[in-house]
Parts: structure tokens; C-alpha cells; sequence
């Protein structure tokens, strides 16, 4: 759906989007998460054609960008910081103008469009108050409306719930995951991490205008490949698994083991008690400070570490099912220091 | 597009607003001169308007005349300045642009809306002024109905033909003002600072005119011609500097407008 190579932004001396292989899949929930300024909002206006690249290419839907902007754009729904309108006329008439601004659908079907768009995000019983008397969380649903006028294929958002109650967010989420079983893809930026987690299949990580991390969602919560026991036997259990515990803190084990149902098995097997036991999982939130909390410095990720390296982009979609249930590898090294590579300027 | 410009433009106060001000300034003069019967002295400024007590028919060219200097260019250069900045910082820019409407489109659409808010003004100042003109200041019964600048009468036919020549020599020397104004909005995200930009561009122009010293540059300049359409009431009609002015303003207007299509269809969007 989208593509980017080495696509690079510069204004002046600030360089805004460095490198950055952006790969969006069709049906993907695709969730850009990054600080504030990390040039989130400048890859989506590249990709919307506001802005031009300094060098790079961009493929949106399979056609170059911004050359065949034409072609592309009606496909495409899109809210960049923040909904806009004319704030001395209605939603409806709002609504209509910016239909009519531009090529494809007919004049006829308009107001129906513009109705079933309107009901969509919650705004079916609006008035013909103007715009400007709306709250900030009316407004963000008449641009999402807006964004969902022609039935796009691609929707790009850019922090689509800000100013929303938790209701508001709530609903615009099912909203979105609606929208993405019925076929549409959705490619949205947020410094939420909480909302990307609950949203997204997919999550791309910003960091000074570079991508550092693209992968999997459930590939990035993937097991570490250690097992989290509780147990009131702890001094046995350590001398059982001689070695292999990491940690045992009031009755809680780290152990290194490969499966859960296996160490239990083991454990029960010996005549432990054991009352909790699972896999160890990495937080979205701890995946994302391991790479960007590293400083101001350049932060380079480990050519070994898959997740993290914006060069092994996968082309081909990686089934969520490959999630290795024995990792060989900890998708996400359990060590936040050891993948990152600070390297010195 | 077009179409869209054209209802935003009719559904926007301010372009109303605008057009009842412009109107508004030589009604107040008129009725001050029905009320006080002093009218300038024949041959002074504000021009026609010592004629007007005589026929209230030539009350359009004068009414053309207290608009032209001031009052219209700074309804221009509002408008114009407005029509990208506006979009840009109300944040419609990019809607509209991701809509998708071309980028020479949207310029094309604005210049249009501004074209028809030009016309439109020009019109109505000349209509209204004509309705009251006729009013307040019945023509004398058997008398010429006006006395052209040349001394020679004028049947009311020949004025309002003229009238009309002169309200559309009138509207086409906004162009430069306009073209200036759209340039600038392109430039800018302050529709303000692209307004203020053209105010400045036509005060520089009209301060330049009036100097000697600039003598060579004069002739060039966008404003210099403003007032040729007076000679659209002479007889015969004397056409050498209304055809300059025409031509000045085509250039002004071509330069410009290429300026702003080149700034516009390669600008960075990052309102």
C-alpha cells in the first residue's frame, strides 16, 4: 500500500525524514509511533504529497508519488494534524464543499455520502450550527468524516483521537478496526503507545526523522524466551533448575526455559507447587524506550536483532502465526542496553 | 473548483461586507453634496463631482473616482491576499490539496473568485451610485443629459456606454493589485502580511508616480495609468493612455501570476 526507499526530507539543515524504508501491507493496521518532532507528521505529508522529497522514492497503492498524485489521492482519506473546516458554515455544508472541490463522485450521491460519513463517526443528528461552535472532539469526528467521504481504500491519520474523551477514543478505535475488516487499510501516527498497542498489527518506531524499528506488533510482544514461575518452593525450585533461574525474588522465578508447559510439567513432576507460571513478554512501551531512550545521540540498531533493524524491512508479510513459540533468538533482546548501539559522534 | 470558490466566495460575510462599504463611500458623499449644494470647485479633485450637482447621471464616475485611489485596491489586496494564505492558515490548505485539486487548479479557481469579487465591486459601485445619482440629484428637463470633459454634450446612451467602458477600464486596472496580492499569499501563511505586502507594492507605485525624479521608471508603473478612464469622457475619446494602462496591467498580471504558479506548484505544504 505504501513504500518508501531511502526516502529523505531536508529543510535547510534540519533533516527531517532520514532513510526512512517505510512498508505498509494492504489490510495492515499500521500504527507510527515516535516522540514529538521525531518527523512522523513530515513522512505523512510526503506520503500525501504536501511536501516534496529531497531524495527517495515513494509508491502509495502501487503508483510513484507525487507524480500520479491524481490517480492515487481520491483512493486515499487523510487527516493530518488536525481536522480543519470553515468555521462559519455547517458540518453538512463543510462537508460539501470539500466534495465537490474535487474529481470522482457524482453530485447525486453526495448528500448520501455525506450522510452515511456523518453517522459513521457519530455525528449523525448534527445541526446547521457552524463549525466554529463545535467542541475539539466534534471536530476531530467531522475530520475523520471528511477523511471517509469517498470510502477510501488507504486511510492516513495523523493522531486521529486527540481532543477525544476515552469514550471517544473507544469508538473511534472500533470505528477504525470496522473499517480495516471491511478491507481498508489504516496507516496512523500517534505518541500514544497505549492506543497504537490496542489498535495496530503492525508498528513503526520514529526516531530523529529515522525509522528505527518496523515490525510485527505480536512479533515485538513475542515471548523473550524466559518464563516467569511463582511458586512457594522457591529454594527448591532454584536448586532444581540449577542455573537456569535468573532471578527469585519473594517466591517469583526468572527462569531461561524455552516452554512454560513444559517447566510446569517438570516442576509438578518433582512435587513443586506452583501457582502462576507464563512466558516472560516485552511491553510495546519497553520495546519503544530500549531504542529511543538512548539520548540525543545517534542510536543505530543492532544488525542481529530483526526487529530493530530498518534495514531488514521484510518485504513479504511475516505470518503473525510465525510467532516462534521457542524463540531461538529473542525477537527483542532482553538486555535494553545490548541491542541499541550508542555509537559516539 | 471553480464552482466551489465561487459559493465560498458568495457564502463568506466579508466579501458583502466589503462590497456595501465600497458602496457606502460615495453614497455618503452624495448625499452630503444633495444636502449642502457646495460642490468642488469645476476641475478639481475629487473628479466629476462639481458636475454631479448638474446631472446625477455622471454620479458613477464620480462615485469610480473616490473608490479608485484607495478604498478598491484595499478590497483587492485583501481579497487576494487571502485567497492561499486564508486556506493555508485555516488548515483547509492541505484538505483541499489532498482532495486531490491540483495545485494549478486551485490557483486558477482563486484568481477566477477573485476576477468575479473585482467585477462584482466595480459593478456595484457604478449601479448604485447611478441609482442614487438619478434620485437625489434630478437632471434638469431639456437640457443635454451630461457635458463631456470636453465641453461638447453627451446623450444619456453615450454616458452610460461610457460609464460602462469606464467601469471595466476600472475593474482591469485591479488586476496588478490582485496578481501582486495572490503572489504574496503564495509566499506567506499571513493573509494579513500579503494583503499589507500589495497595499505596500501600490503605495510605493502611486508615491513614485507623483515624482519627477523617477521620470524614467514612471511609466512602468502599475498605478500610472489609474486615472486614464477620464478620458473616456472626452469627446472624441481619447484612447493612447487607456491602452498603455491596459497594457501594463496584462504585464503586471502575467509576471505575477507566473510567480505565483512557480511558488505554489513547488511549495512545501506545512501549514
Amino acid at each position: 500500500m505504501i513504500v518508501t526507499t531511502a526516502l529523505t526530507k531536508r529543510y535547510g539543515r534540519v533533516l527531517a525524514v532520514d532513510g526512512v524504508e517505510l512498508a505498509v501491507r494492504e489490510g495492515d493496521r499500521y500504527g507510527l509511533i515516535g516522540p514529538n518532532g521525531a518527523g512522523k507528521t513530515t513522512l505523512l505529508r510526503l506520503i500525501l504529497g504536501l511536501v516534496y522529497a529531497t531524495s527517495g522514492e515513494i509508491t502509495v497503492l502501487g503508483q510513484p508519488v507525487p507524480a500520479r498524485l491524481r490517480t492515487v489521492l481520491p483512493q486515499v482519506g487523510a487527516l493530518v494534524e488536525g481536522p480543519s473546516s470553515y468555521g462559519h458554515l455547517s458540518a453538512r455544508a463543510n462537508l460539501s464543499l470539500l466534495d465537490a472541490a474535487g474529481p470522482g463522485g457524482a453530485r447525486r450521491t453526495r448528500p448520501a455520502r455525506i450522510a452515511t460519513a456523518l453517522e459513521r463517526v457519530g455525528l449523525a443528528r448534527i445541526d446547521e450550527r457552524p463549525v466554529k461552535a463545535y467542541s475539539l472532539g466534534m471536530r476531530q469526528r467531522l475530520g475523520l468524516a471528511a477523511a471517509l467521504l469517498r470510502a477510501p481504500r488507504l486511510l492516513v491519520l495523523d493522531e486521529p483521537t486527540n481532543g477525544l474523551d476515552p469514550q471517544g477514543i473507544r469508538e473511534i478505535r472500533d470505528i477504525l478496526r470496522e473499517l480495516n475488516e471491511s478491507g481498508t487499510t489504516v496507516f496512523l501516527s500517534s505518541h500514544l503507545l497505549a492506543e497504537v498497542e490496542q489498535l495496530c498489527t503492525r508498528v513503526g518506531v520514529m526516531e530523529q526523522g529515522r525509522l528505527v524499528i518496523q515490525e510485527e506488533l505480536a512479533v515485538l510482544q513475542a515471548a523473550t524466551g524466559r518464563v516467569i514461575v511463582h511458586t512457594p518452593d522457591a529454594a527448591r525450585a532454584v536448586a532444581l533448575l540449577d542455573g537456569r533461574v535468573e532471578s527469585s525474588v519473594d517466591g517469583r522465578l526468572l527462569v531461561r526455559h524455552p516452554d512454560p508447559a513444559e517447566l510446569n510439567a517438570l516442576l509438578v513432576g518433582e512435587g513443586l507447587r506452583v501457582t502462576e507460571i507464563g512466558p516472560e513478554r516485552r511491553s510495546l512501551e519497553e520495546t519503544v524506550l530500549a531504542v529511543t531512550s538512548a539520548g540525543s545521540d545517534r542510536v543505530d540498531s543492532a544488525p542481529t536483532a530483526p526487529a530493530a533493524s530498518p534495514a531488514a524491512v521484510p518485504p513479504e508479510p511475516a505470518e503473525p502465526a510465525a510467532v516462534p513459540a521457542v524463540p531461538a533468538e529473542p525477537a527483542v533482546p532482553a538486555e535494553p542496553a545490548a541491542p541499541a548501539v550508542v555509537e559516539d559522534p | 473548483m471553480i464552482a466551489v470558490e465561487l459559493v465560498k466566495l458568495v457564502r463568506r460575510p466579508r466579501t458583502w461586507v466589503s462590497i456595501v462599504l465600497l458602496c457606502a463611500l460615495p453614497a455618503m458623499v452624495a448625499i452630503f453634496l444633495a444636502v449642502t449644494k457646495i460642490g468642488p470647485a469645476p476641475g478639481k479633485e475629487p473628479a466629476f463631482l462639481s458636475a454631479v450637482l448638474a446631472n446625477g447621471s455622471l454620479l458613477p464616475a464620480a462615485a469610480l473616482a473616490l473608490v479608485l485611489p484607495l478604498f478598491l485596491p484595499v478590497a483587492v489586496a485583501v481579497m487576494a491576499g487571502d485567497s492561499i494564505a486564508g486556506e493555508a492558515s485555516s488548515g483547509m490548505l492541505r484538505y483541499l490539496l489532498m482532495r486531490p485539486v491540483g495545485r494549478t487548479r486551485l490557483l486558477l479557481a482563486k484568481l477566477v473568485a477573485l476576477l468575479v469579487f473585482m467585477v462584482a465591486a466595480v459593478v456595484a459601485v457604478a449601479v448604485s451610485s447611478y441609482i442614487l445619482g438619478r434620485a437625489l440629484f434630478p437632471a434638469q428637463p431639456g437640457a443635454a443629459a451630461a457635458v463631456s470633459v470636453s465641453g461638447s454634450p453627451l446623450t444619456t446612451t453615450q454616458l452610460v456606454l461610457r460609464i460602462c467602458a469606464a467601469v471595466g477600464y476600472v475593474a482591469v486596472s485591479m488586476l496588478a493589485v490582485g496578481a501582486i496580492g495572490l503572489f504574496l499569499s503564495t509566499l506567506t501563511d499571513s493573509s494579513l502580511g500579503a494583503a499589507l505586502g500589495a497595499l505596500a507594492a501600490l503605495v510605493a507605485s502611486e508615491v513614485l508616480v507623483t515624482l519627477d525624479a523617477a521620470g524614467a521608471v514612471r511609466t512602468y508603473l502599475p498605478t500610472r495609468y489609474w486615472f486614464a478612464w477620464l478620458d473616456f469622457f472626452r469627446d472624441p475619446i481619447l484612447w493612447r493612455d487607456i491602452d498603455r494602462g491596459l497594457a501594463i496591467q496584462a504585464v503586471y498580471t502575467a509576471v505575477f501570476l507566473a510567480l505565483a504558479w512557480a511558488n505554489f506548484a513547488t511549495k512545501d505544504i506545512t501549514s
